[in-house]
């Protein structure tokens, strides 16, 4: 077991590689009630096209097959895992994202016991024809909640709008046709696939004793057994620099306009420091041009252009990455061409210095607060370690950022090439 | 297990939680007033104004600047419901020096900004900034408007609406529309005086703080003016027993229905059967292992999400689900049988103790966030009935299933509202 230190911050973080390939880190917390733990895999819904696992040839699954797996991981034959952890007094949830799945608890008693049964539930999965085809209806209903939402159909917009080929356009649920061809083979396909250890990471979080937590796992993975690790080959996407769409709109049974503004990142860094440097370089640049002390969000805000939804985020992956920068709004067009021009318009040889560290203090201090939520650590740790790198790093690696990574961005991403719009608008009364 | 440590200093009740958990220090701000119709947009707008400037930063680009350089300190306002009580909430968090190369005292000066935005609010002509208030109630008009577009809020509004009507309940947190575009600078600034002079003020401060340091920071920086505090003396319930069950269906152009139904539960948070009922509830629908999510969502596959929620202190129990709108009677059958199966004592022992577990983690779990601490603890303000964290935890252990089967007998069947799709429309 690797001991590692963070000053700074008053943090140990406990690291340890199980024989099946599982990476295992362990960050005590005192004085919190809470241990939250997640247990994930670097498979998420681009993860599309594949060779599956003793198989030679690349196969193309139905979309939104890794978020229906993760809904039925919870059943097993003898019933309900959510049940299970109820009973142990954890609260259990499970997410897919883009690149990840992630089930997890979180539990003020029983660890070891909520512990064991995360292990064993991931790790035995149990579909069955009659099951897959219930969970149909309850994702349907799923999927349908997310189509009657603006804020969710806004924000898949222009991500449509930016890609051309790459799957993260496709919804993370898929369709309500796409997951009909869903079965219970597939799932088992999918699972062996990208369920070995090797491709996953385990994350403890809480007043726990580390060592005892280690030896737990060690035993626990020690009893089951694994076919060799094997490297998972993914279908590459062949996606275009530039934006599939420059505007999209949407009408809705809304009254309040929704839109955004999206910014594709022509490339990103395969992996590593070089990654974490360019995506906190460009959260840099997207605090520094809109947050609330910027002279535009001042500008927009008083001409009703923008009101307390007004949000912008930088979201980077494996090979793809994105910005958004918009909301709720009086006038669609007016502030798709305002926060264009402002784009358009930046030039890093205006920004001074100062307002710089200033920028870059509201991000220590914001890291700082996010390590007050064992949530936030396990998730964030778990999606740095995916892209070759360490949460830990945050702090200096802002500190370090200089204007000309920040110059290089806005070199990149701000042009026409790049920006795509999407709107949902109220619907016109017949 | 939760060291608060309650002053009066200024007529503000000081709450200080000293614990190193976290790696920042939070304040929050509370001011309490009855609900009604005369205040409740004024009040919905009071506290955007103010953290609009200050007269040292007299604009949000100044004010924001400034929380920045304090290393990202966050600033927020929100507006609540508890029972009838309208609740303005301002919440500063800053970042603890002790986990930074700088040394700057950081809570002093969030709570000397607090002060600032509480007392010292950016004027012109011995009232608020026109420009500043004509730009909040612009926002606060979109505010309103923007529950509309989320479906799921717009439904669990437009229940309480119908189930309340006639009661102040029926008003909503963040005021009503109409009523925006009449107030002025002038009204606005009048009743921020009033409230700074009545209301009920909770101050809470959570973090690596020592409670006389913090009493001290108070003083100096918090100069009330002459006050006059309106004591509410609890929670006032409008118990209406509805004669015959409100039926409110309503058709926009939507995917999905969302049904939402509305009970008085006849318990609030000053009762003794106040714990029953948590387990009550949790029994029936607050949590993945209750009866709405195994019997709407996994037995019968209606809805990816069944559940119910309470309100303690006007004694409300809300159901809410989303469906195919073809579905509408069958989830309704299954939601009220299993309304029935509670009423009956139709449960297990085992039902009981997976429960009273998940109670406790989640009570614990709220406890290891300063805004849950902080809300936990403010209950205890609101009902005027004191209840340690000790009490919670000993108070649900102690119910029986007699407990809950009698609590089951008071909730009553008051609203049934059905938001549904439009049919052959389009």
């Amino acid at each position: 077991m690797k001991k590692m230190v963070y000053e700074q911050l008053q943090e140990q973080l406990f690291y340890e590689k199980m024989e099946n390939g599982l990476d295992v880190y362990i960050l005590p917390k005192k004085g919190f009630n809470k241990t939250y733990a997640t247990f994930t895999t670097n498979y998420g819904s681009v993860d599309n096209q594949f060779v599956p696992l003793g198989k030679t040839e690349m196969k193309r699954v139905p979309d939104g097959i890794a978020h229906f797996l993760e809904h039925k991981l919870f059943e097993k034959e003898d019933g309900d895992v959510f049940q299970q952890f109820s009973k142990q007094g954890a609260s259990a949830n499970a997410f897919t994202s883009f690149t990840r799945t992630a089930y997890l608890f979180s539990s003020t008693a029983n660890v070891e016991k909520n512990l064991e049964t995360l292990l064993d539930f991931v790790q035995s999965p149990y579909f069955s024809d009659k099951t897959v085809e219930k969970e149909k209806g309850i994702i349907g209903q799923e999927i349908r909640m997310y189509d009657d939402n603006p804020d969710w159909r806004v924000y898949f917009g222009v991500i449509e709008s930016m890609y051309q080929n790459h799957p993260v356009k496709i919804d993370i649920a898929g369709t309500v046709e796409s997951i009909a061809q869903i079965t219970k083979d597939l799932l088992y396909e999918c699972y062996e696939t990208f369920y070995h250890p090797s491709n996953m990471l385990l994350f403890v979080v809480g007043p726990v004793d580390e060592q005892k937590i280690m030896q737990q796992i060690r035993d626990n993975q020690a009893k089951k057994s694994f076919p060799k690790a094997q490297k998972v080959e993914r279908f590459i996407y062949k996606e275009p620099s530039e934006v599939a769409e420059k505007k999209k709109v949407i009408p809705m049974h809304v009254q309040t306009n929704k839109c955004f503004v999206g910014i594709k990142a022509p490339s990103v860094p395969p992996a590593g420091k070089e990654k974490l440097v360019h995506e906190l370089a460009f959260n840099v640049l997207l605090d520094y041009l809109f947050g609330k002390s910027s002279p535009h969000y001042e500008r927009l805000y008083r001409l009703g252009l923008i009101d307390e939804t007004f949000m912008y985020d930088y979201t980077e992956e494996r090979e793809f990455g994105f910005a958004m920068v918009g909301g709720d709004t009086s006038d669609a067009d007016r502030l798709s061409e305002e926060v264009k021009q402002i784009l358009f318009s930046f030039s890093i040889d205006t920004v001074k210095g100062e307002e710089l560290e200033r920028v870059k203090k509201k991000k220590i201090g914001a890291f700082l607060r996010s390590l007050n939520s064992p949530e936030y650590i396990a998730n964030q740790f778990t999606r740095y370690a995916f892209n070759g790198g360490s949460l830990f790093d945050v702090v200096s690696v802002l500190q370090s950022l200089t204007t000309e990574q920040i110059g290089e961005i806005a070199k990149q991403c701000f042009c026409e090439s790049q920006i795509a719009v999407c709107q949902v608008v109220p619907k016109e009364k017949k | 297990m939760v060291n608060e440590k309650i002053t009066t200093v200024q007529q503000i009740n000081v709450h200080t939680v000293p614990t190193n958990k976290y790696k920042t220090n939070t304040l929050v701000w509370k001011m309490k007033a009855p609900l009604s119709r005369e205040t409740v947009t004024l009040r919905a707008l009071l506290p955007y104004v103010l953290q609009s400037g200050t007269a040292k930063y007299p604009s949000v680009k100044q004010l924001r600047t400034y929380l920045d350089e304090l290393y990202g300190a966050t600033l927020n306002v929100d507006l609540a419901k508890k029972g009838e009580n309208h609740i303005i909430t301002i919440r500063i968090d800053v970042a603890n020096e002790v986990f930074l190369q700088e040394k700057t005292p950081l809570l002093e000066k969030a709570l000397q900004l607090l002060a600032d935005i509480v007392l010292r609010p950016a004027m012109e002509n011995g009232r608020f900034v026109e420009e500043i208030v004509a730009q909040e109630k612009r926002a606060l008009k979109q505010r309103i408007q923007a529950v509309y577009d989320d479906k799921m809020r717009y439904a669990s509004l437009r229940l309480i609406q119908e189930m309340c009507k006639g009661e102040p309940y029926a008003l909503h947190a963040n005021g009503e529309l109409e009523d925006v575009d009449g107030i002025t600078a002038e009204q606005l600034f009048q009743y921020y005086q009033k409230t700074l002079s009545e209301d009920e003020i909770d101050l809470y401060v959570i973090g690596d703080v020592q409670e006389d340091a913090v009493l001290q920071a108070v003083t100096s920086h918090f100069s009330m003016p002459s006050r006059n505090v309106r004591s509410s003396g609890g929670t006032q319930v409008a118990h209406k027993a509805p004669e015959k069950v409100n039926e409110v269906v309503e058709k926009q152009d939507v995917k999905q229905g969302k049904l939402n139904i509305g009970y008085r539960t006849n318990v609030t948070y000053n009762d003794d059967d106040y714990y029953a009922l948590q387990m009550f509830n949790g029994i029936f629908g607050g949590f993945s292992h209750s009866k709405l999510f195994i019997n709407v969502r996994e037995k019968a596959s209606l809805a990816y999400y069944a559940a119910s929620r309470l309100e303690s202190h006007k004694g409300l129990l809300m159901v809410m689900s989303g469906i195919e709108p073809s579905n509408y009677e069958k989830a309704r059958q299954i939601i009220e049988k299993q309304m029935e199966a509670m009423k009956n004592g139709d449960f297990t022992d085992e039902e009981i103790t997976q429960t009273k577990a998940v109670i406790r983690n989640q009570l614990l779990e709220t406890i290891d966030t300063p805004r849950g601490l902080v809300e936990v603890l403010y209950h205890n303000v609101v009902s005027k009935r004191k209840r340690p964290m000790e009490e919670w935890l000993s108070g649900t252990d102690r119910v029986t299933r007699e407990d809950i089967v009698r609590v089951a007998g008071k909730v009553e069947l008051d609203t049934i509202y059905f938001l549904t799709g439009m049919e052959g429309a389009e």
